[in-house]
């Protein structure tokens, strides 16, 4: 049976160790979908690893990710890292990082809150743990249940 | 302790010393309170109450307190008199009524909103409950009574019971009585119980409280019963509701065994969660914790607006 594999990319970002299961999440927050990338994608979902056990990982050619990208896969993610690949040697390499306040990255899940009322403020929530990611909102001090739901 | 111009949204905004600096303030209004001494230290100050939900006794409580201090206040109390109902957003409507006035008390439908007022007003503004979220001047009037009825509230057993999940008083205290050092137990049928995330709250403030469904056993070893009210609309089945509330309802044979100390609480209204007959026992102190809305209150108004008495 012919093997098939997973080439090594001229430019662009690998993100390796998404939790398993994140990886279709994943390509939500690039804002993948069919119709609109002119590059390879490949998405390995449930790739075995030293580290977890088992993970995903995405491979995007031609693109780089900015900061916003980033938080929104350390949010669903927070053991992700991030290489940046150019002419197939990674140029940089870092692991995902929530700051200590994410603001208008997903939009809070408790239907009553102010900030989903037409109002003019962004949603902020306050990061109270990092891995697995506990966000408390600023306005109505509910924690956020379904993050990869709520993103922005 | 300077409190000029800060905002009352949430009491996790206080440290216990701020909470115990507001009580003290609030121990030395009460002579201005129920009318014994007279002060004019808020006047040509203007109180803008903002009354979005229905409300009796925190907006007459406000309204008491700042009437006491000389104080004016302008209202609005039903948004089909208003640009509400045009549309207008509450961030409109605060920016608005800060150029009328010098503080602002808002009670909203919404969750988060006084922390969104208080990021659009200048001028400070306090929390008069927002939706099922924060009422932090009930808990300052809550905390005030306990001290003021039992002498402390480090080390007692304070039982809440009632609506613990949508109860919107009983999470805030619970947080703040922690901080304080009781010891919790709370009461409630099992669907109606503390929701997880204040129960850890609780935890992660040093508490270990305990969680039961029986009020029976546990009313010897009370200082405290706080009793919240259960909402019949949160039960699809009526014949439901008055089942867990009949189980639930304090009166004089279930108080027999409480100790003689004992206080029972109650934010009000009152259903038929205690019984009338309680109200003529020594127990009784929810028409006290009432009243004290109003020395809390005018501590508030009077921190907030950097004003000495």
């Amino acid at each position: 049976m012919k093997e098939f594999k997973v080439t090594p990319i001229r430019n662009g970002t690998v993100i390796d160790h998404i939790d398993c299961g994140q990886a279709l999440n994943v390509l939500r927050v690039l804002g993948i979908n069919e119709h609109n990338v002119d590059s390879t994608v490949s998405v390995l979902m449930h790739v075995a690893s030293k580290k977890t056990g088992w993970k995903d990982v995405v491979k995007v050619e031609d693109r780089e990710l900015d900061k916003q990208t980033v938080d929104k896969i350390a949010l669903i993610s927070p053991k992700a890292t991030i290489d940046i690949i150019r002419d197939f040697n990674v140029a940089e390499k870092y692991k995902v990082m929530l700051s200590e306040r994410v603001v208008e990255l997903v939009r809070c899940g408790n239907p009553n809150c102010i900030t989903n009322k037409s109002e003019p403020v962004r949603p902020e929530f306050d990061v109270e743990a990092r891995d697995p990611p506990l966000l408390r909102c600023v306005y109505c001090d509910r924690v956020l249940d379904e993050i990869s739901e709520n993103l922005i | 302790m300077n409190f000029k111009d800060m905002d009352v949204v949430s009491i996790r905004d206080f440290s216990r010393a701020q909470i115990e600096e507001i009580l003290e303030r609030s121990r030395a209004m009460l002579p201005y309170a129920n009318g014994e001494k007279v002060t004019r230290a808020l006047e040509g100050k203007i109180l803008g109450n903002l009354f979005f939900e229905p409300s009796t006794r925190t907006r007459l409580s406000f309204e008491s307190a700042a009437n006491r201090l000389g104080a004016k206040v302008i209202d609005v109390s039903q948004t089909s008199t208003t640009s509400i109902i045009k549309g207008e957003t509450l961030a409109d409507t605060i920016r608005m009524v800060e150029a009328y006035s010098d503080v602002i008390v808002l009670r909203h439908p919404h969750e988060g909103a006084a922390r969104l007022a208080a990021h659009f007003s200048r001028k400070p503004v306090i929390n008069a409950g927002d939706g099922a979220g924060s009422h932090p001047t009930q808990t300052l009037l809550d905390l005030f009574t306990i001290q003021e009825e039992l002498g402390a509230i480090e080390g007692m057993n304070v039982i809440i019971l009632g609506d613990l999940k949508y109860g919107r008083t009983a999470h805030s205290l619970a947080e703040a009585l922690t901080v304080f050092g009781a010891e919790l137990t709370f009461v409630a049928p099992e669907t109606l119980q503390m929701p997880k995330d204040t129960v850890e709250q609780v935890r992660r403030l040093g508490g270990n409280p305990r969680i039961t469904d029986d009020i029976e056993g546990e009313i010897s070893s009370a200082d405290v019963l706080y009793i919240t009210r259960i909402q019949q609309e949160r039960f699809p089945d009526p014949a439901e509701y008055q089942k867990v509330a009949g189980a639930y309802r304090v009166d004089k044979a279930m108080l027999r065994e409480a100790k003689k100390e004992l206080i029972v609480m109650h934010p009000l209204p009152r259903i038929d969660e205690i019984s009338p007959e309680v109200d003529e026992t020594h127990h009784a102190k929810y028409f006290k914790q009432a009243f004290n809305g109003i020395p809390v209150r005018m501590a508030l108004l009077t921190s907030v607006l950097g004003v000495d008495i």
